[in-house]
């Protein structure tokens, strides 16, 4: 088992030393002067050069690379071509929002989508089973910004039950702080519920034939501990494994969603950098979050074991 | 959903219908997820083929007539500078549909290239897959952000830096067909017997994933679609005067209360098409990989 962990760390490592090769060639590889892209349009050849300078641009690549990437490593992403400002900075005060976003979404998606998929495995092939798989297809195929838009409109500005956008820290109560995520959380987590809802139907639909439900069932194991204690933790794993997986798709509705609730949150501020081609922020925040979803299919991989002890390593 | 027509009685006894005819009407009530998903297809891109002989002008500007409801002469209303967003969301199709078979066919064919060597060629293999697991990392829509970011965006970037992710998904594909089928005694029989690697690879090999990409296309069609429409409601996909969903949605955001048709014209329909291409993958995949559609 330490091995395996040992191992496991290893290429998390070699991965993520990967997409930060992928993050800095970003710039470079791409046509055309990088000091230039930065600068914008409208930038003289004076800016271009100063930009050259402070990016260490004239340097060869390799060293560009390792002095880039010693600045990582110890949390330095580098400056905000725009504010001046260290990217870590700006990152570190637009990560409550976002923070607070994903998990409300993970917790509603995960319980939503599991309840789902017990349900419609539990009665598959009826009507129940059916209504529910054609949720997940459609929760698929609506954009994340339609469903966010829709439900505005609806809630917000028909019924007036919920503030229309923005954002309330924790810190100034929980009330408002949960009032303005509720819209937020059922966009950014109907693709999520879809996907989780399918897989757990299927896994359960093959755990629901073994002999050992069959048996709980002879001996009277009453439906509800059968369902969720015999059957749901046997067929965790690909259920796991989904939930770790989809944090890709949480990431690229994260940002979206931001912008559509608008949530001054990380999201909000890589797409406020592209319009300003803000570079760095770019790459911070790109870094960041391929190192979220790295660091979550970790423990994903981790936590098999835990959920079926046959697995060891 | 299989219920049939009851011939009659008479005809029955007379003369039994021959058997399992290939016949275009059984094939639909056996795929009704699949025709349905496949007709809809089909007809919206006929309307967008066809968009500059009805549709009316996508671009022009008519400020007498800003922000109109749906009616006879605007069947989806107007927007704030007075467009058609009839005409607008007819020609947002053609973008649409057309990043969404660009980016199938591309990542396809790029990841079929990868794959095949990455799953043939041992050596190559454990180079390729790490970097492939270092892209898939990166969450696909901010990776198409930073590309599209680094140029001048256009419908073609668009399309590249949609395919960019995409394309370790289907190496992985490719290369577990891969993996399983060399290990299959015919193929050892043929490389036994002499036969060119080239050969092997064409003949007994190729086929074999032919299947899981033709249902792995309509699931990356769908994504592409759908992420298409995102960097451009982000401001980071086709440029603005472009008349794609995204960007209709992007431009009418403030006007949400007053003229929602902005909105959620657009925004139906690229549901709709991105629900047919599910459900044409859907149907393709209950069909062509029934190991995967149990997995499912």
């Amino acid at each position: 088992m330490l091995g395996y962990i040992i191992r496991r760390l290893g290429s998390t490592v070699l991965v993520m030393g990967i997409v930060g090769v992928f993050v800095f060639l970003l710039l470079h590889l791409s046509p055309g002067d990088p000091a230039a892209i930065v600068a914008g349009d409208n930038a003289t050849p004076d800016q271009i050069a100063q930009i050259r300078e402070r990016l260490g641009l004239d340097d060869p690549l390799p060293v560009q690379f390792i002095r880039w990437s010693g600045g990582v490593l110890q949390g330095d992403l580098g400056i905000s071509i725009f504010s001046n400002e260290p990217v870590a900075k700006l990152i570190g005060e637009r990560l409550e929002p976002t923070i607070s976003l994903s998990l409300t979404t993970i917790v509603f998606a995960v319980v939503i989508a599991v309840s789902f998929g017990v349900l419609a495995a539990w009665r598959a092939g009826t009507l129940i089973d059916r209504a529910l798989m054609g949720f997940s297809v459609l929760g698929f195929s609506v954009p994340v910004f339609v469903v966010g838009y829709l439900l505005i409109y609806l809630f917000s500005i028909n019924l007036r039950w919920l503030p229309v956008q923005g954002y309330a820290p924790i810190a100034d109560g929980i009330g408002p702080w949960i009032q303005r995520l509720i819209l937020p959380t059922i966009a950014l987590g109907l693709a999520y519920v879809a996907l989780i809802a399918r897989i757990t139907r299927t896994s359960m639909l093959e755990v629901l034939s073994e002999d050992y439900i069959r048996t709980a069932k002879a001996k009277g194991v009453a439906t509800r501990p059968m369902l969720l204690k015999h059957a749901l933790k046997n067929a965790g794993v690909p259920i796991v494994t989904v939930i770790g997986i989809g944090i890709a798709l949480l990431i690229g509705g994260v940002v979206i969603t931001e912008t559509v609730f608008n949530i001054p949150g990380v999201g909000r501020l890589v797409v406020d950098a592209i319009a300003k081609r803000d570079y760095p922020i770019i790459q911070g925040v790109i870094l960041l979050f391929s190192g979220v979803y790295v660091l979550v299919n970790l423990l994903v991989d981790l936590s098999y074991s835990f959920l079926d002890p046959r697995i060891r390593y | 959903m299989s219920a049939r027509a009851a011939p009659p009685a008479a005809a029955a006894v007379t003369a039994p219908p021959p058997r399992a005819r290939p016949s275009f009407g059984r094939f639909l009530r056996r795929n009704p997820t699949m025709a349905l998903g496949g007709f809809i297809l089909i007809l919206l891109l006929i309307i967008a083929l066809a968009a500059p002989y009805f549709a009316g002008d996508p671009v022009s500007m008519t400020p007498a007539q800003r922000l109109k409801p749906p009616s006879a002469e605007f069947w989806f209303g107007t927007d704030h500078l007075g467009r058609d967003v009839f005409a607008r969301t007819v020609y947002g199709a053609r973008i649409s549909l057309l990043v969404g078979l660009s980016v199938a066919i591309f990542s396809i064919v790029v990841g079929l290239a990868i794959g095949l060597l990455a799953g043939y060629f041992r050596k190559v293999d454990a180079v390729v897959m790490r970097l492939m697991d270092g892209l898939m990392a990166i969450p696909a829509i901010l990776l198409a952000i930073a590309l599209v970011a680094l140029t001048k965006a256009s419908v073609f970037i668009v399309i590249i830096a949609i395919t960019i992710p995409e394309v370790p998904r289907v190496v992985r594909l490719v290369r577990a067909v891969v993996l399983s089928v060399r290990e299959a005694p015919y193929v050892e029989a043929a490389v036994a017997s002499g036969t060119r690697t080239l050969r092997i690879i064409r003949r007994h090999i190729l086929p074999n994933t032919i299947a899981p990409l033709i249902v792995q296309s309509t699931y990356i069609c769908a994504s592409a679609i759908l992420v298409e429409a995102a960097l451009s409601f982000l401001g980071a996909g086709t440029p603005p005067d472009v008349p794609t969903w995204g960007n209709m949605i992007a431009q009418s955001r403030l006007y949400l209360s007053v003229a929602p048709w902005t909105i959620f014209c657009p925004g139906i329909a690229l549901a709709i098409v991105v629900l047919a291409v599910n459900l044409l993958g859907d149907g393709l995949r209950d069909r062509l990989d029934p190991r995967l559609a149990r997995r499912m």
